[in-house]
C-alpha cells in the first residue's frame, strides 16, 4: 500500500480547512503540509453560504457587545472564554481576507460596509453582495495557490483515521479517480470536514456534508459535542431545501402567513415597524423563528404546498433596485428553481435543517482529547455557537478557529521528532483496506441498498429530531438508527469498480452518517430541558441547575453510546433571559 | 401529460470497454426536476454503477457541469421540461479526458489556474493595523463579474481553441487574470502580462465567444480576453515606441 | 460493440475524444465563427482592388476605363457581389462583438453593450453618407 508523509494533514479543504493551511505555511514554512479533501477544494460547501460574516467594524460597536449577542444567542451554552476570544480576533482575521482580495461590498467612500443580521444588536454582518461564502472561499482558495509548502491531494476519500499510542498518526484514504487506497501519515491532523446537514432530508446543505470529520473523530474515541443543537434556518425554499440568505431579511424582508400577517409578533418577537429593528421580528435569532413557524403551523396559519407547508416572505417592497443590488443571487435562485421573480411576488419558504452546532469537542486551541488530532469550522465544536448559532457567525468562525487549528496543529508537529512509524499504524491501514474489501467491493451476498437505508434515515431524523422533540420519539429514533446500523452490514453496491466509485463513497457517507444520527439522538434524548434549537414539549424550559453544560456523547462498539456532561465556561455573563424585541 | 422521459447516457467504464457507448433510462418526468435529479433518480433506483460529480444542487459549485444535448450545461439548472419530449442525451464534458461515465479529469485546468497567480500581488502589503483598502464601489463594480467565476469550466467545453490546442490556459483562467488584474488592490498586472502575453496565453483566442455564451453566472470571459488583448497590444506599442519607459 | 480494454489494476485509462477536422460544423455558432474569419479572404481581395484602382488611376485615363470594363465583366461582378456580400458579414459581425473588447465608463456606469453597437452603425451610416455626398457634388 503506497504510504505518504507528512508533519501536518487537513482534512477537508474548505473555508476551515483553507485558512488552517495558510496558517500552517506562515507558521513555518518547512512544515511539510499537506491538504486531503474528497471533492476539490472550491466545491466545498462553504462556497454556498450567502448572508455574510461578523465582525465588529463600527466605532459605535464594541467587542462586548458582539460576545453578548453571541452568547444570549446561545442561550448561554456556548464557552464564554471562546467567544471573547473569537470575537476580539474576528476584525483582524476579517482585514486579512480583505487583504487577500476578498471582494467585500463597500460604502461610497470606499470603506467595509456592513448590514444588520439576526440576533445582533448593531450591525456587524461584513458581506460580498449574497455570495459571501462562494467570495471567501474563493479568495481563500486562490490565496493558498501562492503558498508552496501546501500540497493537495484533491479527491482523495479519507476513510479512518489511524491511532496508535494514544496519538492520531493519520489517516487511511481512496483516490478516487483510480481506486488505490493509500495511507498518508502525519504528526498532526487537523479535521476540516464541515457538517453533517445530509443526515436530514429537507437541508441547505451540499451532498457533500455527511459529517465525515464527525464520525472519524467519533470512531476513533474522541467525544462529539452538544450534537442535540441542529440549526434549523427559516427561509429555505420547500422541496429543493436551497437557502434564502437570512440578508433577505435584514435588508427588510417580512414574514407572512397565510393571511399576510406578520405572525412573529405573537412569539414575543417585537411589534412589527415598517423598517427592520436589529434583535426584534424577522431579525430575532434563527431557533425562534423557525420554532415559529411549527406553532403557525399547529395553528393552520402556513400555507398548504406540494412539497408541504409553508409561509411568504415578502421582499416586494425592497424595490428592484435594491433587490438587484444587495440581493441578486436570491433573486437568480427564485426566477431559477420557484419560477418566480421575487419583485413581484412572494417568495415560498419553510424552515430547513441548515448547522450543526454540535461537533467534534475541542477546546479553545482547536485540540481535540486526542494529541495530535485537532478540528475547526462547522466540524468542531468549541463551541462559540451554543445551543443557537447567531448567522454571520460560522463565515467567521472559519477564519478565527481556522487560523488557530493551523497554529496549534503546525506547534504540535514541530515539537514532535520525526520517527519511524510503528508497524501497529501500517498494520491498522492494511486492515481498513481489507475492510473496504471485504465489506464493499468484493462483498458476496447482502441484500440492502444505500439508497433504501438513507431513505430510511431521513424519516427517523424528520419525524424524531425536528424542531420541536419529545421524549417517546427520541427513543423510537434511537432505536432505529441502531436497527438501520445493523441493515448496513447487509448493503450491497451494483458498483464494484475501482474507478470513482461514486456508489461506495455514497456507501461510506451513509455509515458516516448513521454513526452521527445516533449521537444527535442519543443526546437528544438525554438533554431533558429545552434550550435554543433544542426543543421538547415534555420538557418545555430550560434547567440550568442540570444542563448548563455540554452533552458529551462517546461512541461505544455494539452498544448505545455513552453521555457525559462538560460544564459551560461562564466568565463575564451569568446567564439570563434572552430578550427579543425590546 | 408526458409521465416518463429517456435519458441517454454516455457509459465509460474502464475496466470494462475501451470506448464510451450510449445508455438510456426512462425516468419519471416531474416538473419540478433538474437533469442532475434525474441522474440521482437513476443511480439510487435503477442503476447504481452511474458515476458523476455533483454537490450544492443551486449552481453555485460548478461539480456538475455535462454536456447535455451537445450544449456544455449545468445540470443542477436545468430543468427536464425544457427538454421534452426527449430523448435527453448527457456526456461528460467536452474537450477533458474522460475518467469514467461523466466524470472528467480536471487536473490540466488546476495546474493552468495557478499559472496565472490569481492572488493579489502587491509590492508592499498594508499592515492590518491600517485597515483596509479603500475600494469605492466603482472601482469594484469594474472587475466584480469577472470573480463570480465557479470553476464549473463549462467555458473550456465550448472553446474549440481549448479542444484543438490543449497548451492554451483557456478562458476562465485568463478571466481570472484579468480580474486580479482589474482589482484596484492588487499590482501583479506586469508580472501576469509577461505570462499571458506568451505562446498559451491570451492570443490562442480567437474570438469565438462561446465561452461567454454558455456561461452560467455572466463572467464574459471572451470580454475579459479581448480587453486583455487590447492591455497587452497597447503596452507592447508603449515598450516598443517609448522603451525607456519601463513603467 | 466496445473494443478491448486496456485497464491494469488501479490505472484507468483516461479516454480522449478525438476533435474532428470538421469540428466547425457541429455547431452553427462554430460555423459563423469559421465564416467569419474566412472573411478576411474578401477583405483582402478588395484590397488588392484597390490598389489595382489606384494603379490603373495613375496610368491615366485610357487604363482607367479599362479597368472599368473588366469589372464589369459577369465573372467579376460575381465575384464582387459575393465579396461585398463577405464584407458586410464581416463588418456588421465586428460591429456586434466591439462591445466585448471595448468597455466605456462614463461616471462608474458602463455604457450598455447595445449603445456601442449603435455607434458603430451610427459612424458607418454616417461616413458612408459622407462619401456619397461629395460623390454626388463631384
Amino acid at each position: 500500500m503506497e504510504v505518504f508523509s507528512h508533519d501536518v494533514l487537513i482534512v477537508g479543504g474548505g473555508g476551515a480547512g483553507l485558512r488552517a493551511a495558510i496558517a500552517v505555511a506562515e507558521t513555518d514554512p518547512n512544515l511539510s503540509l499537506a491538504v486531503v479533501s474528497k471533492v476539490y477544494p472550491m466545491r466545498s460547501h462553504t462556497v454556498s453560504a450567502e448572508g455574510g460574516a461578523a465582525a465588529v467594524i463600527k466605532s459605535e460597536d464594541s467587542l462586548d457587545a458582539h460576545a453578548y449577542d453571541t452568547i444570549s444567542g446561545a442561550d448561554w451554552l456556548c464557552d464564554q472564554d471562546a467567544v471573547e476570544i473569537f470575537v476580539k480576533e474576528a476584525p483582524p482575521e476579517m482585514l486579512q481576507l480583505e487583504h487577500w482580495g476578498c471582494p467585500w461590498s463597500r460604502l461610497p467612500d470606499g470603506k467595509i460596509a456592513v448590514r444588520p443580521f439576526g440576533g445582533m444588536k448593531i450591525e456587524r454582518t461584513w458581506f460580498a453582495t449574497d455570495k459571501t461564502g462562494f467570495h471567501m472561499l474563493h479568495s481563500l482558495f486562490q490565496t493558498t495557490l501562492k503558498y508552496d509548502p501546501i500540497q493537495r491531494y484533491d479527491e482523495f476519500f479519507v476513510t479512518k483515521l489511524l491511532v496508535d499510542d494514544e496519538r492520531c498518526q493519520g489517516v487511511v484514504a481512496i483516490e478516487l479517480s483510480s481506486g488505490k487506497i493509500v495511507t498518508i501519515l502525519a504528526k498532526s491532523v487537523i479535521l476540516a470536514t464541515g457538517g453533517c446537514g445530509k443526515v436530514f432530508p429537507f437541508t441547505t446543505n451540499a451532498n457533500i456534508k455527511n459529517g465525515d470529520g464527525m464520525a472519524l473523530a467519533y470512531r476513533a474515541g474522541v467525544p462529539l459535542k452538544d450534537m442535540e443543537f441542529v440549526q434549523y434556518h427559516p427561509t429555505g425554499l420547500p422541496f429543493t431545501g436551497i437557502l434564502i440568505t437570512e440578508a433577505t431579511r435584514s435588508e427588510g424582508g417580512w414574514l407572512l402567513n397565510k393571511d399576510g400577517y406578520r405572525y412573529l409578533q405573537d412569539y414575543d418577537l417585537g411589534t412589527p415597524q415598517p423598517q427592520p429593528v436589529l434583535r426584534s421580528m424577522e431579525l430575532g435569532p434563527r431557533d425562534r423563528l423557525s420554532q415559529a413557524f411549527v406553532k403557525e403551523q399547529e395553528k393552520g396559519r402556513t400555507l398548504k404546498g406540494p412539497y408541504g407547508d409553508y409561509v411568504h416572505l415578502d421582499i416586494r417592497h425592497l424595490g428592484e433596485q435594491k433587490i438587484d443590488e444587495k440581493l441578486p443571487f436570491v433573486r437568480e435562485l427564485c426566477l431559477k428553481y420557484v419560477n418566480l421573480d421575487p419583485v413581484h411576488e412572494m417568495i415560498p419558504v419553510r424552515p430547513v435543517a441548515h448547522y450543526m452546532m454540535g461537533g467534534v469537542h475541542t477546546d479553545i486551541h482547536a485540540a481535540t482529547p486526542l494529541a495530535g488530532l485537532f478540528a475547526a469550522g462547522e466540524a468542531a465544536c468549541v463551541s462559540i455557537n451554543g445551543a443557537n448559532r447567531l448567522g454571520s457567525n460560522s463565515l467567521t468562525e472559519l477564519l478565527v478557529f481556522g487560523a488557530r487549528a493551523g497554529k496549534s496543529a503546525a506547534q504540535f508537529a514541530m515539537e514532535k521528532k520525526a520517527k519511524e512509524h510503528a508497524p501497529a499504524v501500517l498494520a491498522q491501514a492494511q486492515d481498513e483496506e481489507s475492510r473496504l474489501h471485504e465489506r464493499f467491493l468484493d462483498k458476496t451476498g447482502g441484500k440492502e441498498r444505500v439508497a433504501a437505508l438513507r431513505s430510511e434515515m431521513h424519516k427517523t431524523t424528520e419525524e424524531c429530531a425536528g424542531i420541536y422533540r419529545n421524549g417517546s420519539d427520541l427513543d423510537k429514533g434511537a432505536e432505529n438508527v441502531r436497527r438501520l446500523q445493523g441493515r448496513f452490514g447487509e448493503v450491497s453496491l451494483d458498483d464494484r469498480s475501482h474507478t470513482f466509485n461514486t456508489e461506495l463513497t455514497a456507501a461510506l457517507e451513509l455509515s458516516y452518517m448513521l454513526d452521527v444520527a445516533e449521537a444527535i439522538l442519543y443526546s437528544a434524548r438525554a438533554r431533558t430541558e429545552s434550550r435554543g434549537s433544542h426543543q421538547r414539549t415534555d420538557h418545555p424550559e430550560r434547567d440550568d441547575v442540570k444542563f448548563l453544560a455540554h452533552t458529551l456523547v462517546y461512541q461505544r462498539p455494539n452498544d448505545a453510546p455513552r453521555i457525559e456532561y462538560l460544564p459551560v465556561t461562564i466568565t463575564r455573563w451569568p446567564p439570563g433571559k434572552r430578550v427579543y424585541g425590546k | 401529460m408526458t409521465d416518463t422521459i429517456t435519458l441517454a447516457i454516455a457509459r465509460y467504464r474502464p475496466e470494462r470497454e475501451a470506448e464510451p457507448t450510449l445508455q438510456e433510462y426512462e425516468v419519471p418526468f416531474r416538473q419540478d426536476w433538474a437533469i442532475l435529479d434525474a441522474l440521482n433518480y437513476i443511480k439510487d433506483q435503477l442503476d447504481g454503477t452511474l458515476s458523476f460529480r455533483w454537490s450544492c444542487r443551486m449552481g453555485v459549485c460548478g461539480s456538475c457541469g455535462m454536456m447535455v444535448n451537445g450544449q456544455p450545461t449545468l445540470t443542477c439548472a436545468a430543468f427536464l421540461s425544457s427538454y421534452l419530449p426527449g430523448p435527453i442525451r448527457v456526456e461528460a464534458l467536452r474537450f477533458f479526458p474522460i475518467v469514467r461515465d461523466l466524470v472528467v479529469d480536471i487536473t490540466d485546468f488546476m495546474n493552468k489556474l495557478k499559472k496565472v497567480k490569481p492572488w493579489i500581488i502587491r509590492e508592499e502589503e498594508k499592515p492590518l493595523s491600517e485597515g483596509e483598502y479603500l475600494q469605492t464601489p466603482n472601482e469594484l463594480d469594474r472587475y466584480k463579474h469577472h470573480s463570480m467565476c465557479i470553476n464549473c469550466l463549462l467555458c473550456y467545453a465550448a472553446c474549440p481553441v481549448v479542444g484543438l490546442e490543449p497548451s492554451f490556459i483557456g478562458p476562465a483562467a485568463i478571466a481570472l487574470a484579468q480580474r486580479y488584474n482589474m482589482d484596484s488592490r492588487d499590482q501583479g498586472a506586469a508580472e501576469r502580462l509577461s505570462i499571458l502575453s506568451g505562446d498559451e496565453g491570451m492570443w490562442q483566442c480567437t474570438f469565438v465567444g462561446e465561452c461567454t455564451e454558455v456561461c452560467p453566472k455572466g463572467v464574459d470571459p471572451a470580454g475579459a480576453i479581448q480587453q486583455y488583448k487590447l492591455t497587452g497590444a497597447t503596452h507592447w506599442l508603449k515598450s516598443l515606441l517609448l522603451p525607456w519607459a519601463s513603467k | 460493440m466496445s473494443s478491448q480494454p486496456h485497464y491494469t489494476a488501479y490505472h484507468p485509462k483516461w479516454y480522449r475524444r478525438p476533435v474532428s477536422v470538421w469540428w466547425w460544423l457541429e455547431r452553427w455558432p462554430y460555423t459563423k465563427f469559421v465564416l467569419r474569419e474566412l472573411t478576411s479572404l474578401p477583405v483582402g481581395y478588395f484590397a488588392l482592388l484597390t490598389l489595382w484602382q489606384v494603379r490603373a488611376l495613375v496610368e491615366g485615363e485610357a487604363a482607367y476605363q479599362r479597368f472599368l470594363a473588366r469589372l464589369e465583366s459577369p465573372a467579376f461582378l460575381m465575384l464582387n457581389i459575393i465579396c461585398f456580400g463577405g464584407i458586410m458579414f464581416h463588418a456588421l459581425t465586428w460591429f456586434h462583438l466591439t462591445p466585448k473588447a471595448m468597455v466605456v465608463r462614463i461616471s462608474g456606469k458602463r455604457l450598455p453593450d447595445a449603445f456601442i453597437i449603435f455607434l458603430n452603425y451610427v459612424g458607418w451610416i454616417g461616413l458612408s453618407a459622407g462619401i456619397v455626398l461629395i460623390w454626388m457634388r463631384g
